[in-house]
């Protein structure tokens, strides 16, 4: 690993050895054909004539990483650096090409809030959808159900289709899903710039108690400044790479100095 | 460096070198209750706005059914109680076209969630199948009304159903699994698959009797076909009143392990790539 100049006072030594997420050696490697092929004809055709060729690209190269129980550990890069891909890595989408990913613990991704809902089911009904497509079991649902509703503060818009919601009220009920079981790694992505103030805090609030019982949190984002507000730890990531680990201060200030050298200006 | 987990505490490993296809069953065991919220999903949202809702499920093949006797009873006039002979051969058609194809759709089409958040690969095929058995379920009623009215009693070998609608099941799970893998890949498969289907369903018995089939082609022509079997296992125990034979269930039970467990590992052992493509 690169350089490691965090002050870690703030993680008991106990939990140091104990990585929630250990990333080794991960590399992620799209295959994009350079046209379309889309029918047997042609694939058969170009098979023959031996002219299927990809153009590959890797998204994530040579990747080490671990993240420590109880961390906020930030992740900060360009669009297109490999941060998304590195989160779908985390939270299993993604199967690395290479390298292994090793994640304990019950994962809330925050990625896509909603992802899931269908709009002629009623708010309740997707309560239900959402938190299946999470991995929980309808006992589980109905337990929390009722946290659910009084977190999402949506009235009597739960028993309407959700095709009627505001899309503040649909981030809402998402955001009161995802959150209604403590997890043990809460992945953020984008933090969430929706809602009213008073939802905004209500959200940041229930973060920032789940980080207090112990859970770890792995946020993504380009804005230097949320990074450095809430992060302990900071990974640069680019062109998919790491190019710089350690203290958020640190990391963050060579981010925005490499940001300028290189013509983009401050995210 | 040793992982340990305190206990409950599930640990994802990427480089665990398990068997993927069984990996993917205890997954999918875990996330049932996804799978039992995607069946409600299908269900109530088809009907949602509709006036007559889930009725539509009986009616359809009932219209079918209807259409049929009046073009072809004159037909084959041979063929005591027509209507129920065609309709208990339709509604297992219809299982098997409507869960092969709704089973391929979603994950091509509906495959945005797979590369967004985590969720067992198998789970559209899973619930496009048990989609299927509720309505399924649903047809059984209109055929027990027409087998009344013609003159038809339910026997006591109705109680074979449940055995033939399950081979039925894990056979059109197999074939929708395979063409599931398929499709990621070549999107155009799902349209062949809409030709393929009538082409098949034509050389089944479905709506004539096989022996209109000529006797040159004829074993040929069924014993190659699944789902000539597969229809017989469930139109016998109704529309004749008695149990298959023996061989005829061995024959069954074989197409249906085979394409299902086939099928599985195929899908299983290819469904890392989909997140990538998809």
């Amino acid at each position: 690993m690169t350089s490691l100049t965090v002050s870690e006072d703030h993680i008991a030594t106990d939990l140091r050895s104990d990585p929630v997420i250990r990333i080794e050696d991960v590399s992620v490697r799209y295959r994009v054909p350079q046209e379309r092929i889309g029918t047997f004809k042609e694939y058969v055709i170009r098979r023959l004539k031996g002219q299927i060729r990809h153009h590959e690209f890797w998204a994530l190269q040579g990747i080490n990483l671990e993240v420590h129980r109880g961390e906020v550990f930030g992740i900060i890069g360009r669009n297109g650096a490999g941060k998304s891909t590195l989160l779908k890595v985390v939270s299993r989408v993604l199967r690395p090409t290479e390298g292994r990913v090793v994640v304990k613990g019950q994962v809330a991704p925050l990625l896509e809030l909603g992802a899931g809902f269908h709009p002629e089911l009623t708010g309740r009904e997707n309560v239900f959808l959402n938190g299946a497509l999470l991995g929980h079991t309808q006992a589980e649902i109905e337990e929390r159900l009722d946290r659910i509703i009084e977190f999402a503060d949506i009235g009597d818009f739960i028993i309407s289709p959700l095709r009627t919601y505001s899309t503040g009220m649909m981030l809402r009920l998402g955001f009161a899903v995802a959150t209604a079981w403590e997890p043990d790694l809460l992945v953020l992505d984008e933090v969430m710039a929706v809602g009213d103030e008073a939802f905004q805090q209500k959200c940041n609030g229930r973060i920032e108690s789940f980080r207090s019982t112990g859970a770890t949190v792995l946020l993504v984002s380009h804005n230097a400044d949320q990074v450095r507000s809430m992060c302990q730890r900071v990974a640069w990531i680019d062109a998919g790479t790491i190019r710089a680990l350690g203290s958020a201060e640190e990391v963050v200030r060579l981010y925005q100095d490499g940001q300028e050298s290189d013509g983009w200006g401050k995210a | 460096m040793t992982v340990s987990a305190p206990e409950h505490m599930p640990v994802y490993d990427s480089a665990a070198s398990r068997w993927k296809a069984l990996e993917e069953l205890e997954q999918a065991i875990k996330y049932r209750t996804l799978i039992v919220q995607l069946v409600r999903r299908d269900i109530l949202s088809r009907y949602k706005r509709s006036v007559l809702g889930v009725a539509w499920t009986m009616l359809s093949p009932l219209g079918m059914m209807l259409i049929l006797t009046i073009v072809f009873s004159q037909l084959f006039r041979g063929v005591p109680a027509y209507p129920v002979y065609v309709l208990s051969g339709l509604i297992a058609w219809a299982f098997f076209a409507q869960t092969t194809t709704i089973a391929m759709n979603q994950l091509v089409w509906g495959g945005a969630l797979l590369s967004r958040i985590y969720i067992p690969r198998t789970s559209f095929s899973l619930s496009s199948i048990g989609t299927g058995l509720v309505n399924i379920t649903l047809s059984l009623i209109p055929l027990f009304a027409i087998m009344l009215i013609t003159g038809r009693p339910l026997r006591p070998s109705a109680l074979f159903l449940p055995i033939a609608i399950l081979l039925l099941a894990l056979f059109s799970l197999g074939v929708g699994l395979l063409l599931s893998t398929m499709a990621v890949y070549f999107p155009d498969v799902s349209e062949m698959y809409q030709i393929v289907l009538v082409a098949w369903m034509y050389l089944t018995p479905i709506i004539y009797p096989p022996e209109i089939i000529p006797e040159a082609y004829r074993s040929i022509l069924l014993n190659l076909n699944p789902m000539y079997y597969l229809v017989e296992l469930i139109r016998k125990p109704l529309y004749e009143g008695v149990l298959p034979t023996t061989e005829q269930v061995a024959v069954g039970v074989a197409i249906a392990l085979l394409a299902s467990v086939g099928g599985w590992l195929v899908f299983s052992n290819k469904s890392d790539d989909f997140a990538y493509r998809v």
